[in-house]
C-alpha cells in the first residue's frame, strides 16, 4: 500500500523516485496518484512556453529566484524533446538554472517528452499533481521549445506565459493561430536587444486584432469579449496593468453572473540574464491568479481541464474493457477486414460496439 | 499505455573549474543516441550541485568529466554527498585525465569505472548498461 506521508512532508528522495515511476507508468504510480489527488489544487500552476532559444530556461531561473524572494516555494518541471529515432534525450535546462541549487524551497526536475507532440510529456500533468500535493506554492512547467501548435500547456496550467524574443518574425507571425492565442501573459525576453520595441509593438497590435467577440476556446474556456470593451470604457484595476485588466459593465447582456472580468494579455519585457523586468512579471502573474479566482475563470478552466482528462481516461478503460470482453482475435479480424476494404473503420467500430453490448 | 518502458537516466556533470566540455558533450550525445535520457548540467559544478541534481533527477547513473586533475578531491566529496542522500547504490563513472596510480584508490572509494582519452563510446555505453542492470 502506498504511503503518501513522505511526499506530503517534503521528502525529496521519495518525490524524485515517485516522479520516475509516473514517467514509466509503473504500478506504484497508479497507487500513489489516487492517494495524492485530494491534496492537489493549492499550487499556482504556471506554464512557460515559447520558441527554442527565446530564453525559457533563463527566465524560469530568474522567475524562480524572484518567487523565492517573495517567500514562495517553487517546483520546476522542464521538458525537452526525446529523439524520434532512438528515444534518447539530452535534457539541458538545468544549465541555466544553476542559481537555484542548495535551496530546499526549490525542486527542479527535467523530463523528456517521450514521443508526445504537444510540447509536454504524457506524464507531465500527473507529475505536476504530485508536486502540487507536495506543497509547493508555485509549479513552473517549461515546455519543449515550441513552434506554433504546441499548445497542450494551456490545458495543464492556470497561467500560460508565452515568451518571444526580438527578431523572430513579422507582424503576420503574431496574428497566426496557435501559441499566441493561448497566452495569458506575453513576454518579450532579451528586451535589451535590437528589435525588442518592434516585437512588443507587433504583439500588442496582434492583441488588438485578434480578439473577436465572444471567443470561447473549447479546451480551456478562454473567454473574452472585445466589442463590449470598445463600447464601455472600463475603470483600471491595477496601476501596472491599466490597459489590460478591465471590468465589464454589470448590466452586460448574456454575461453570466460570475463573468464580470475579462483578461487581455499584457505584453511585458524582460532581460532574463540581467534579472530585469521580473518584479513586473511577478505582479502580472499574481494579477492573473487574482483574475482567475474572482472571475469564475478558474472553475471554468478546471472544468475543461478535468473534462478532458476524465474523457481520456474513460476512453482508455472502456477500450481495455472492450478488448477484454471481445478478445484480441475480434480486433485482429476486424482490422483485417478494414485493410481489405470490406468495411470502413467507423462501421467496424459500431459493429464491435453492438457486439460488446450483446455479449 | 503507449510507453511503459523505463529509460536509463544519466547525469553528465562537469565538477571543478576546467572549462573543457567537449568530451562531456560527446559522451552525452553518445548516450542519447543509445536511447538514454541524459541530464546535462554544464560547466563548473560544485559537488553539492552534482549531488543535488542526481537526487532531484533520480538518475540511474552519474558520469563525471574532470580534466583539471582535481578528481581525488572532488570524487570522494560527491560520493559522500550521494551516500548522505540515500543514493549509494547509484553507479558513478569518471572520465578525463586520470593517472594510473589513482585508479585503485578511486575503485576503492566506490567509482564503478574510469574512462580516459580515446575511450570507445560503445564500451562506455555497454559499461553504463551493465552497471544499471546490476545496481
Amino acid at each position: 500500500m502506498f504511503d503518501p506521508t513522505p511526499i506530503l512532508t517534503g521528502d525529496r528522495r521519495a518525490l524524485a523516485r515517485l516522479i520516475t515511476k509516473i514517467e514509466n507508468a509503473a504500478p506504484e504510480a497508479a497507487e500513489a496518484l489516487p492517494a495524492l489527488f485530494p491534496h492537489t489544487g493549492r499550487a499556482h500552476l504556471i506554464g512557460i512556453t515559447g520558441p527554442p532559444g527565446s530564453g525559457k530556461s533563463s527566465l524560469v531561473n530568474e522567475l524562480a529566484k524572484t518567487l523565492r524572494q517573495a517567500g514562495r516555494t517553487v517546483a520546476i518541471v522542464a521538458v525537452d524533446p526525446s529523439s524520434p529515432f532512438t528515444g534518447g534525450a539530452i535534457l539541458g535546462d538545468r544549465i541555466r538554472m544553476r542559481d537555484l541549487y542548495g535551496d530546499p524551497g526549490v525542486f527542479v526536475r527535467s523530463m523528456a517528452s517521450r514521443g508526445s507532440l504537444g510540447g509536454l510529456a504524457r506524464a507531465t500533468a500527473d507529475v505536476v499533481k504530485v508536486l502540487d500535493a507536495a506543497g509547493f506554492d508555485v509549479v513552473l512547467v517549461e515546455t519543449v521549445g515550441a513552434g506554433q501548435a504546441e499548445v497542450d500547456i494551456a490545458r495543464a496550467a492556470h497561467t500560460t506565459v508565452v515568451i518571444e524574443a526580438p527578431g523572430l518574425g513579422d507582424d503576420v507571425q503574431a496574428i497566426k493561430a496557435g501559441l499566441l492565442e493561448v497566452a495569458d501573459l506575453l513576454v518579450v525576453n532579451k528586451a535589451d536587444q535590437p528589435g525588442a520595441e518592434s516585437a512588443v509593438r507587433a504583439l500588442k497590435a496582434s492583441l488588438e486584432l485578434a480578439h473577436p467577440t465572444r471567443r470561447l476556446w473549447e479546451d480551456n474556456g478562454h473567454h473574452r469579449d472585445r466589442d463590449r470593451d470598445d463600447m464601455f470604457p472600463l475603470p483600471p484595476i491595477a496601476p501596472g496593468l491599466k490597459k489590460d485588466f478591465k471590468r465589464l459593465p454589470p448590466t452586460a447582456v448574456e454575461a453570466p453572473a460570475t463573468d464580470v472580468f475579462f483578461w487581455l494579455p499584457p505584453v511585458l519585457q524582460t532581460v532574463a540574464t540581467q534579472g530585469k523586468g521580473f518584479a513586473e512579471l511577478l505582479a502580472a502573474l499574481d494579477q492573473h491568479r487574482a483574475y482567475l479566482q474572482t472571475s469564475g475563470e478558474l472553475q471554468r478552466r478546471e472544468q475543461t481541464r478535468f473534462t478532458h482528462e476524465f474523457e481520456a481516461r474513460l476512453r482508455e478503460v472502456l477500450l481495455a474493457a472492450a478488448r477484454a470482453r471481445l478478445g484480441d482475435q475480434s480486433f485482429a479480424t476486424m482490422l483485417a477486414r478494414i485493410i481489405a476494404r470490406q468495411i470502413d473503420p467507423t462501421s467496424a467500430a459500431r459493429e464491435l460496439l453492438g457486439r460488446v453490448q450483446t455479449v | 499505455m503507449a510507453d511503459t518502458q523505463s529509460k536509463i537516466r544519466v547525469l553528465v556533470a562537469k565538477p571543478g573549474l576546467d572549462g573543457h566540455d567537449r568530451g562531456a558533450k560527446i559522451i552525452a550525445r553518445a548516450l542519447r543516441d543509445a536511447g538514454m535520457e541524459v541530464i546535462y548540467t554544464g560547466l563548473r559544478q560544485t559537488p553539492e550541485m552534482v549531488a543535488e541534481a542526481a537526487l532531484q533527477e533520480d538518475v540511474d547513473v552519474v558520469g563525471l568529466s574532470i580534466l583539471s586533475g582535481a578528481h581525488m578531491a572532488l570524487v570522494p566529496k560527491i560520493l559522500e554527498l550521494m551516500r548522505a542522500n540515500g543514493q549509494s547504490d547509484v553507479p558513478l563513472f569518471l572520465g578525463g585525465i586520470v593517472p594510473d596510480e589513482d585508479l585503485a584508490p578511486l575503485k576503492a572509494m566506490g567509482v564503478t569505472g574510469v574512462f580516459g582519452p580515446g575511450a570507445n563510446t560503445e564500451a562506455i555505453i555497454q559499461a553504463v548498461r551493465e552497471a544499471v542492470k546490476s545496481a
